[in-house]
């Protein structure tokens, strides 16, 4: 006989959907099937069953081969890590339960680090635009109850967030859109013909690099000024009959992603989609909301902004925080060569960093907390595993429209395996004490 | 004008954090006073003169200080920072911060300086012989006021993000510049002798832009309006002028809509 758990959160994605089925040996220790979820938050669950995972921490020997340790000497080399460097950079925290995440703050604060989450290659561009003129948006359940034109800029949820379209923005039937997807418009915006692409009512295939200039336009189509024949490789025409569609909503929402937060312009092109928010609210009601990736990388910035004031990048080296991404972000820390050890936790910078930061990392002292055998762990001294959040433990994430949702634990993680919380709060004490702090 | 010259002997490990290296710092006080003036490497404070070694002398205020400085300070950052009168002379390249908020005085960087030079100035001169990183004159991170004053001249490049948020001012480069040129901009002046590629002035305001060479990729939101015969540095040449951004809010004045401006050489 297997027990099924209902209401599982899914710690993929910034969709952070709620309604997964997952069913267990009735001794609750192993994961056999997962129901409701997509395929890749489905894998999420099943490869943590995986019989050959890293179950204890292990350092890197000079020869490239590991050295199995105990999680106490894997806490003693992070803390003395971290008190004893000039400019520690602790990155990552975007797969972390927002209770761990606070723990490593307070280890930030005490070492005098840098905090950076993995915004800083995704959406901290968003955060910069919208320190500077602010956020008109709303939560995904009145996307799925009132929207009925919907824009996807820049991302393709086919394949990123693959529940998002039938959880919340194309197929739903609301209390106000009753007909699904029959009653919506779809526009999305993107150089490629992508599934999403496919999709779409209306494909504005705009030049690459050049959103901002589109986004421009219609905001002067908007105003009804004059227009070049063709911007951004799209003729007027189609732009004022995109413009006029979005004046048209009864109720509309962007979605943007990584093809304008990280493409030429980058915060300008969110500052300029906001600016394009705004307008369009003169004649109905618009809103706009960025497709967070890492299920808590919003979480992540929730809580640095509530702890430091900025939600991520922070820079606590003074004693105070301070924010300006270019001097105090990860990787320009790392290319500059500002940094001297580097503690990873929760992603992989390894992967996704330019390759001239990520021989930076593998040039000073680091750690890597992570479940996964990543390229960031196999560049590290120390590698720590620990169990998978919202899988082997719960713990508060956000979701991308902001609103907090509580994880499940399924299964108990391997035997002697710790969760990343715990393994930071063994770090913290152990800071305290090298730092005198009470 | 008294002279005091600090020269880099002890590079640091990292990058060090310099604010008071600043004639408003220095006068007043003797070498020794000024060698115990503090500075950050990381999360280490130490002593200026751990890492400089200084000679001369400081004068009895900020305008009687000049300050000259010797030896590799690539890795130095905010030199200059808020200074208000004097002179500083850097004799190679610094690093991030360069006369940020600069109000008054005169800056001279013989060699490259990082970004945010200049962060929000609201006066003084900041002269750059060579290349100008990005977000030269910008508003620093959140805030909606960049330059607002004072006047800087490049005679390299500069890069991308340069007068962001600028409300006042001049700006002369005599290179290239990258992307986002003047963007926000609700006011100032910035001269490029050479080539902007694109996103020139998007979401401006109010105030002027001249670029000597070419646009790759103009904003849909400038709309050309004739040409003009315009003086500029010495030169007296022909522009088309452009009046923008039309998608941005725009006061009126005298009943008049108020745009800014930009006028690229033909």
């Amino acid at each position: 006989m297997t027990k099924t758990i209902t209401d599982v959160v899914c710690p993929f994605c910034g969709t952070l959907c709620d309604d997964l089925e997952v069913s267990v040996t009735d001794d609750g220790k192993q994961i056999l099937d997962v129901y409701n979820a997509c395929a890749i938050g489905a894998e999420k669950f099943l490869h943590s069953q995986a019989k050959d995972r890293i179950t204890r921490p292990r350092f890197q020997q000079p020869d490239g081969t590991w050295k199995e340790t105990s999680y106490e000497e894997a806490a003693d080399y992070t803390a003395k890590m971290l008190a004893g460097a000039t400019k520690p950079l602790m990155y990552g925290w975007s797969s972390v339960n927002c209770e761990a995440q606070s723990m490593g703050n307070e280890i930030a604060e005490i070492c005098r680090a840098c905090v950076d989450n993995t915004a800083a290659v995704c959406h901290g561009t968003t955060l910069i635009a919208v320190q500077d003129i602010g956020l008109p948006s709303c939560t995904l359940g009145e996307v799925k109850n009132r929207a009925d034109t919907i824009i996807f800029w820049g991302n393709n949820p086919c394949h990123a967030h693959p529940r998002h379209m039938s959880r919340y923005s194309i197929f739903p039937r609301g209390f106000f859109t009753g007909k699904g997807h029959k009653s919506r418009k779809m526009v999305v915006v993107d150089p490629r013909i992508t599934d999403t692409a496919k999709m779409a009512d209306i494909h504005l295939q705009v030049t690459q690099g050049q959103d901002y200039e589109l986004l421009n336009a219609l905001r002067v189509a908007f105003k009804g000024e004059w227009l070049p024949d063709v911007v951004a490789g799209i003729p007027k025409e189609k732009i004022i009959e995109t413009a006029n569609i979005m004046k048209a909503a009864r109720f509309g929402i962007i979605f943007f992603g990584m093809g304008v937060t990280q493409s030429l312009g980058k915060n300008h092109n969110i500052d300029e989609a906001i600016a394009v928010t705004k307008d369009l609210n003169e004649y109905t009601k618009f809103s706009i909301m960025p497709m967070r990736g890492h299920y808590n990388v919003t979480g992540s910035g929730e809580v640095l902004a509530w702890q430091f004031g900025y939600p991520y990048s922070v820079d606590l080296t003074r004693g105070f925080p301070r924010y300006n991404p270019g001097d105090t972000s990860s990787i320009d820390l790392l290319n500059r060569g500002e940094i001297d050890a580097v503690f990873v936790i929760g992603s992989d910078p390894g992967a996704h960093f330019p390759i001239s930061a990520v021989k930076h990392i593998a040039n000073v002292n680091s750690v890597c907390i992570d479940p996964h055998i990543t390229p960031t762990s196999g560049i590290s001294k120390l590698h720590v595993p620990v169990a998978f959040n919202g899988v082997e433990t719960g713990g508060n994430a956000y979701r991308m429209d902001n609103v907090p949702i509580d994880c499940r634990k399924v299964v108990d993680p391997p035997e002697g395996m710790l969760t990343d919380e715990e393994f930071l709060k063994m770090v913290r004490d152990r800071v305290k004490k090298l730092k005198g702090v009470a | 004008m008294a002279t005091v010259t600090i020269t880099m002997k002890n590079p640091p490990a990292l990058y060090l954090e310099a604010e008071y290296i600043c004639p408003d710092e220095f006068a007043g006080k003797t070498v020794a006073q000024i060698a115990e003036l503090h500075v950050y490497e990381g999360n280490t404070k130490s002593t200026l003169g751990k890492y400089f070694e200084v000679s001369g002398d400081a004068g009895a205020t900020a305008e009687d200080t000049k300050i000259v400085v010797r030896g590799d300070v690539k890795k130095v950052k905010y030199i200059g920072m808020k200074m208000s009168a004097g002179e500083i002379v850097v004799e190679g390249s610094t690093d991030l911060y360069a006369g940020a908020w600069m109000t008054g005085g005169r800056m001279l960087v013989k060699g490259d300086i990082q970004a945010f030079a200049a962060t929000a100035m609201k006066g003084g001169e900041l002269i750059i012989e060579g290349n100008a990183g990005n977000y030269l004159g910008a508003a620093y991170r959140g805030d909606w006021r960049g330059m607002s004053g004072g006047r800087i001249l490049v005679k390299g490049n500069a890069g991308s993000d340069v007068g962001m948020y600028m409300t006042g001012g001049e700006m002369v480069i005599n290179g290239n510049v990258d992307v986002h040129l003047a963007t926000h901009a609700e006011g100032g002046k910035i001269i490029v002798k050479g080539n902007a590629p694109s996103k020139v002035a998007g979401q401006m305001v109010e105030g002027e832009v001249i670029i000597f060479g070419t646009i790759d990729v103009m904003m849909p939101g400038f709309k050309y309006v004739d040409d003009v015969d315009l003086e500029i540095e010495g030169i007296t040449a022909k522009f088309a002028h452009y009046v923008g951004d039309t998608g941005e809010r725009h006061k009126k004045r005298k009943g008049q809509m108020v745009y800014g401006h930009l006028y690229q050489k033909i």
